[in-house]
């Protein structure tokens, strides 16, 4: 047994390799880890200098985030007695009294339903479409294929202004139908060729084996193609579903009110008295968690793809 | 169980013809082998046949039936693919099951099916394993078990031993043949090798080019071939092909090659020209009474037999002798023929000339 191999990197080289993924996680998750830091701190820990590492963690900044509060003299505050929450008894330490939710819970589900509505959308549309041009002679394919790629060769944002006017003149602005209807046709371009290279991999043979079975070709495609395109298809939702939940230029732009998002929202988080750092990193960190859950969830079809071998190339 | 007959069919792809007005009879329970190199349209004619291509013109019918436009799942037949294509989501159970939920059986009755034919197929073991992790031949007993549950009309085999490694095709090929020799039912499969398809076929059609160069049994085919395409592609080493000039009448017996007479079966047909005689290997006889001679470039031994290459006046030719003749490069040597194994071609059509002895084979197709 040589100590020497073409394939088999060597113990140096697995430990520089080691080194620079744990180095470069270290530099992507240090923001994220210090945000989350963040939310746990009190106002005056999340401005100290230099700033602080080690702290007294506090609900203070997700109260603020889901609540709306008023200065209470002392006098108020003797009248009302002891405080029966905790929540409470976070506000009133400060001087203040809870008035009423803050629109943080309508934002974040905004988001929800923009944000997922588009991805399903994306995906049922895309998986449609990427079958079609990988499986039937559609006239004039590589036309419309690079002409379906060509919509993401500006900036999205670029076209704001005639989709402001044209979302207006339809009614809508400011509508879940609209923002889903948006982010559908941003992400589509890209949903289709990332799908289309999926279901090019799957050998045809796997169809026509249905076919001869005694399927129609819609069972085949559901019953045989979408198993097998799983990979492609959770993949392509992660992509679609950040794209869509992160977007901040288009929400600040065409919602204001009932369809708007928690990405425009999270940075109008203002305290009395100044940004109130804690309450956005506690939207910032909330805002993060679902996108992580459907990540996750999803990660095992990422990885599942290459375990299949049913086919001998 | 049913008879398969193909009628003047035709595929085009554009500008390109994959098949030029084919017609054969597949007979009720016969094992009939579409032969031919890569690229001649076998495997475009049995997806034709299967329902997974639409052919441009012709008819085909299945038990009777004409199928040429129906869809693959209306055809009751059943498909074995060269890379076996076999679900990969599902176990191997469920893969074998799943052509009979298809036609709405019950999962009880599915249950049994299955079983049956895992007994056959001897894979009772592995019916709960996914189809991932199997060797290739369990993967073809698999399919093979896909295609005979359902009990259908006809089996369809592409190349299905193409993917098997060479020692275990030899296996898998006889366990094929005494499978279909048990359940007799009629088999259309695709290969380029001619060796498998003498073995296992009890007709083969040739195929090139698009074309049907001929279409019979093994033994007529190999013994003689209508056109020198099929006379060169089967048969290892091929037909040796005599080159020369000259003609042959009606009721002659006899051509001239390079001076001597050489005797050959009864012509029924005479041609002029460019002509080849062929002969196969092992109809090469040593004589010295001969005066047509050739020397010895090569020997290549083989057990019983051996290959010697030889140079003749027409060209270098390959003679089977037995082995234990013994011959050294560069002896010149008299050549004899059996006459009545003989062929003569037309070069220019490249078409076998009728005689007494072949027009028996090449006269009804």
């Amino acid at each position: 047994m040589s100590s020497y191999s073409v394939t088999e990197p060597s113990v140096r080289q697995k430990w520089a390799a080691g080194t620079l993924v744990v180095v470069y996680a270290l530099i992507t998750i240090l923001p994220l880890l210090w945000i989350i830091a963040t939310s746990f701190k009190s106002p005056s820990d999340a401005i100290a200098y230099p700033p602080k590492t080690v702290f007294q963690p506090t609900l203070e900044g997700y109260v603020n985030l889901f609540t709306t509060r008023t200065r209470a003299t002392e006098q108020d505050l003797k009248e009302l007695g002891e405080p029966n929450t905790w929540y409470d008894r976070i506000v009133r330490k400060d001087g203040f009294i809870i008035a009423g939710p803050s629109r943080f819970m309508e934002r974040f589900s905004n988001s929800m339903i923009i944000g997922f509505g588009s991805t399903v959308l994306c995906i049922v549309l895309g998986t449609a479409a990427a079958y079609a041009f990988s499986r039937f002679k559609v006239p004039l394919k590589d036309d419309l294929l690079f002409f379906i790629l060509s919509t993401r060769m500006m900036p999205p944002i670029a076209v704001a202004i005639p989709i402001f006017l044209m979302f207006r003149s339809l009614g809508l602005n400011d509508t879940h139908a609209g923002m889903i209807l948006l982010y559908t046709a941003v992400n589509l371009s890209l949903a289709v060729w990332l799908l289309k290279g999926f279901i090019d991999e799957i050998p045809i043979e796997y169809e026509e084996a249905a076919l001869i079975d005694g399927y129609t070709r819609f069972q085949a495609f559901y019953k045989v193609v979408l198993p097998q395109a799983m990979t492609g298809i959770a993949s392509t939702a992660i992509f679609c579903l950040i794209f869509a939940w992160n977007e901040y230029a288009f929400a600040v732009l065409l919602t204001s009110g009932t369809a708007q998002t928690a990405p425009p929202f999270i940075p109008t988080i203002i305290g009395v008295g100044g940004q109130d750092w804690p309450a956005v990193a506690a939207g910032a960190t909330l805002f993060l968690v679902p996108v992580m859950i459907f990540t996750i969830v999803l990660r095992k079809h990422l990885l599942r793809g290459i375990t299949f071998g049913a086919v001998r190339k | 169980m049913a008879q398969i007959r193909i009628q003047n069919v035709r595929k085009e792809f554009g500008a390109f013809t994959a098949v030029q007005s084919s017609s054969f009879t597949v007979e009720d329970g016969e094992f009939f082998m579409l032969l031919g190199p890569s690229g001649c349209g076998k495997t475009t004619t049995l997806r034709m046949m299967a329902g997974l291509e639409l052919p441009t013109s012709g008819e085909i019918y299945i038990d009777g039936e004409e199928v040429g436009m129906k869809p693959a799942s209306q055809r009751d037949i059943a498909f074995v693919f060269q890379m076996f294509a076999l679900y990969p989501h599902m176990n191997v159970r469920k893969n074998i099951s799943y052509p009979l939920l298809s036609q709405g059986m019950s999962r009880a009755e599915a249950k049994t099916r299955v079983e049956e034919v895992a007994r056959i197929l001897k894979i009772e073991n592995i019916l709960d394993r996914p189809v991932g992790g199997l060797s290739g031949g369990d993967r073809q007993r698999v399919a093979l078990g896909r295609a005979i549950v359902r009990r259908p009309k006809a089996f369809f085999m592409d190349e299905p031993l193409g993917a098997l490694d060479a020692e275990f095709r030899e296996h898998m090929a006889e366990e094929l043949r005494a499978l279909h020799d048990r359940i007799g039912a009629t088999t259309v499969y695709v290969t380029h090798d001619q060796l498998e398809a003498m073995q296992m076929g009890d007709k083969i059609v040739v195929m090139n080019h698009g074309v049907v160069e001929q279409f019979g049994k093994p033994q007529d085919i190999y013994d003689w071939p209508a056109t020198k395409f099929v006379a060169k592609f089967i048969g290892s080493p091929a037909m040796n092909f005599f080159d020369f000039d000259g003609m042959i009448g009606i009721g002659s017996n006899a051509i001239e090659l390079s001076g001597h007479r050489v005797t050959v079966p009864l012509s029924r047909q005479g041609a002029s020209g460019k002509l080849t005689l062929g002969v196969r290997p092992e109809h090469i006889r040593f004589s010295d009474a001969s005066a047509y001679r050739g020397r010895v470039l090569a020997t290549e031994y083989l057990g019983t037999t051996q290959i010697v290459t030889m140079a003749t006046p027409n060209g270098e030719i390959k003679a089977r002798t037995p082995a234990k003749q013994s011959v050294t490069s560069g002896e010149i040597i008299g050549l004899e023929f059996d006459p009545q194994t003989l062929t003569i071609f037309d070069d220019m059509k490249g078409q076998a000339l009728l005689s007494e002895a072949n027009e028996r084979v090449l006269r009804h197709g």
